[in-house]
């Protein structure tokens, strides 16, 4: 194990070459770049042995990591924003063809306007695409789900491809110190990619192929069953990491201060911090709050969050989402965990560092404050009355 | 034109029991490059005629490894297909991809083009019908001028297209590709070489083979090969490669045929005026003129 000072996008390569993809091709965008940037140093100076592929466009960079897929090979890609947009199609494809592809995301702001910082409207906005879903909140994190994603994505009964997502700069661009386990190690903890799902000169296949009404919702009902059996391998898989490296994660969310909590802020990514301080702060002052962290968005954390908030009075979710003319969709997802649970709590939204617009410290105690005092469904925090923030 | 007789390719079947239509050019082409590639054929077809006539669970109409793309994403899945297959160690393989002329000259030249400039390893054949078939004959940037299409009607205001086709053999050329050809199944022992001679070259390979359709072009279906030979014998298309930088002319017809009368035997041409079809000669006149002072015989 050796200790690095590196940022979220660094951390993150240096998880993909120890988890040895076969093939890596990427189109570069802002702030996604220094993680392919890095990958192409590790593939010209031999430390990572896989094919790097120069794509012309973020379409192409997923649908040839599906042809390497289809190969059999480990395939990784990374984007951001504009660039997953414009992949879209490709991801529904890579899910619906079960290819464990893993793909870093830069969360990043989607235009227009254009903004090239962070916020999490891209990737929310593909949580139907069938792909699992991470949210790390810093770097150490950021590298430990590079080596356990393909892991998780490529057990046989989830066979799902992974989408890690990293906050744009707060994130890719942060320093921290990062431990970085042995390659003796890494290699222990994740065997080559074996799989059936592939081209075969033995067995030809005829792959990716249409399925009429009667059958294709056969194919789509397995889909969703291969990401629901995440659920557990993710658990076990943390489990078998914590073992190997020693740093233990908590499943589908992280619970802080929830316990005895009257008042829940849940929220996902990199702000994850300063909320568990800002509840620190409360609880000096007497008031008992609590975060969950959503670590996972898909599969969707029902149960943990139901069980997180139990005993709870209120709950706000703060998010750098909206689906216009409703609500941010961590908010619905939320709701509809504790709908199912038959729990009758208030809860309301809370919109905040759209474009990468600063979530301060007072902001979340002001949020704290709406939860326990009640205020609107949806609020788009710092804006006031006239809309003009 | 070379020399390659019917009996001298396999009997084996890569290709077969699809729905395609009667007469269909697209799955002949489909059909005589497998039999020259083999077994150890991968390949690609996006979303179009061909993955709808053989990739329907559960029947499923290729016996080599195959696997259909997005819309635009042949090339780049192609790629995909290559690296990792070499990544894993393999060798004796060849990624072939298959796609319409929409899937190659619209919406796949981006990643078509990336692929050539990357110099993967792949042969691109696009079998080009001439307008969008599989979703009812929309006019693509191959349509030829004048063609009626179900996009491009022939009215009295606008007789058809009113564009001529791109030139994709000369856009892959000017990558300055390994190896470019063109071929009609009208000439089926040419087109057979020319997948031959791709597969033998290192780096990217486009091979633009015109492949009539009945029911588009309104033709019969037993006519198919007759109309392929004189697009060809008109003049309307040629056979010609691009190998180190040097375009060669493969077969140069004596005298070209009646370009009225290859028109006027197809449906979607039939509402052509005298001045429509001068304005055709005119500009097959002057592509040859090109032909003749730029390419080798």
């Amino acid at each position: 194990m050796a200790k690095k000072f590196l940022s979220g996008n660094e951390a993150f390569a240096e998880g993909i070459r120890l988890a040895r993809p076969k093939v890596i091709s990427a189109y570069p965008i802002t702030p996604q770049t220094i993680v392919v940037e890095r990958l192409s140093e590790m593939v010209e100076d031999g430390s990572l042995k896989a094919e790097y592929v120069h794509v012309e466009s973020e379409h192409s960079a997923l649908s040839c990591a599906i042809g390497a897929s289809a190969a059999g090979a480990r395939a990784f890609t990374a984007t951001s924003s504009q660039g997953l947009l414009y992949m879209a199609e490709c991801l529904y494809y890579a899910a619906g063809g079960r290819f464990p592809i893993v793909m870093m995301n830069a969360d990043r702001s989607t235009a227009l306007p254009w903004n090239i910082y962070g916020d999490q409207r891209d990737s929310l906005s593909q949580l139907d695409s069938g792909w699992i879903q991470a949210y790390a909140e810093n770097a150490q994190e950021a590298l430990d789900l590079a080596l356990m994603s393909y892991k998780i994505a490529e057990n046989k009964d989830v066979s799902t491809p992974y989408m890690a997502n990293l906050d744009g700069f707060v994130l890719t661009h942060t320093y921290e110190t990062v431990d970085i386990p042995d390659r003796e190690q890494a290699d222990r903890f994740l065997p080559p990619y074996e799989t059936d799902n592939r081209i075969d000169f033995n067995n030809p296949k005829n792959m990716a192929f249409s399925a009429g009404p009667d059958t294709n919702y056969v194919f789509k009902f397995r889909e969703h069953q291969g990401v629901l059996a995440a659920r557990d391998v993710i658990r076990k898989t943390e489990k078998e990491f914590a073992d190997v490296f020693g740093r233990m994660y908590s499943g589908l969310v992280e619970n802080y201060r929830t316990e005895d909590a009257d008042y829940i802020l849940i929220t996902l990514g990199s702000i994850a911090g300063l909320c568990r301080e800002t509840a620190d702060k409360l609880r000096e002052n007497g008031i008992k709050a609590g975060v969950v962290r959503i670590r996972y968005m898909r599969p969707f954390p029902n149960e943990e969050i139901a069980q997180a908030l139990k005993n709870a009075k209120a709950y706000g979710v703060l998010e750098k989402d909206i689906s216009f003319g409703n609500e941010g969709t961590v908010f619905t997802n939320v709701n509809s965990a504790l709908k199912k649970a038959g729990a009758a709590i208030n809860g309301y939204d809370f919109i905040g560092g759209l474009g990468g617009r600063n979530i301060s410290a007072g902001d979340i105690e002001d949020i704290y404050n709406g939860i326990i005092n009640g205020t609107e469904n949806v609020n788009f925090i710092g804006i006031r009355g006239d809309g003009n923030g | 034109m070379a020399n390659k007789t019917a009996e001298s390719i396999s009997r084996e079947e890569f290709f077969y029991g699809h729905k395609a239509c009667a007469g269909c050019g697209g799955s002949l082409a489909v059909r005589a490059a497998l039999k020259v590639l083999g077994p150890r054929a991968v390949s690609v077809l996006p979303a179009g005629c061909m993955s709808a006539v053989g990739f329907n669970f559960p029947q499923l109409c290729f016996s080599n490894n195959s696997i259909i793309s997005t819309f635009a994403g042949t090339a780049s899945m192609l790629t995909g297909v290559e690296a990792g297959l070499r990544a894993k160690g393999y060798k004796d393989f060849t990624a072939v991809g298959f796609a319409g002329d929409g899937g190659t000259a619209d919406i796949g030249i981006q990643a078509l083009s990336g692929a050539i400039d990357r110099n993967d390893n792949v042969i691109y054949i696009c079998y080009d019908n001439e307008a969008y078939m599989n979703t009812g004959i929309q006019k693509s940037g191959l349509t030829p001028f004048g063609a009626k299409t179900t996009t491009t009607p022939a009215g009295h205001n606008i007789h058809g297209n009113i564009r001529p086709k791109k030139n994709m053999f000369e856009i892959a050329a000017a990558h300055d590709i390994p190896y470019a050809a063109t071929a009609s199944i009208g000439y089926l022992p040419d087109f057979i070489e020319k997948v031959r001679k791709a597969s033998r070259i290192q780096g990217t390979k486009y091979i633009h083979v015109i492949a009539p359709c009945p029911t588009g072009w309104g033709i019969a279906p037993d006519q198919t090969i007759e109309i392929a030979k004189e697009v060809v014998d008109s003049g309307l298309w040629y056979l010609a490669e691009y190998q180190d930088g040097q375009f060669t002319l493969n077969h140069k017809p004596k005298e070209f045929t009646d370009v009225s009368a290859y028109l006027k035997k197809q449906g979607r041409f039939k509402h052509l005026t005298d001045e429509d079809i001068k304005v055709i000669t005119d500009s097959r006149d002057k592509k040859w003129e090109f032909i003749n002072k730029n390419f080798q015989l």
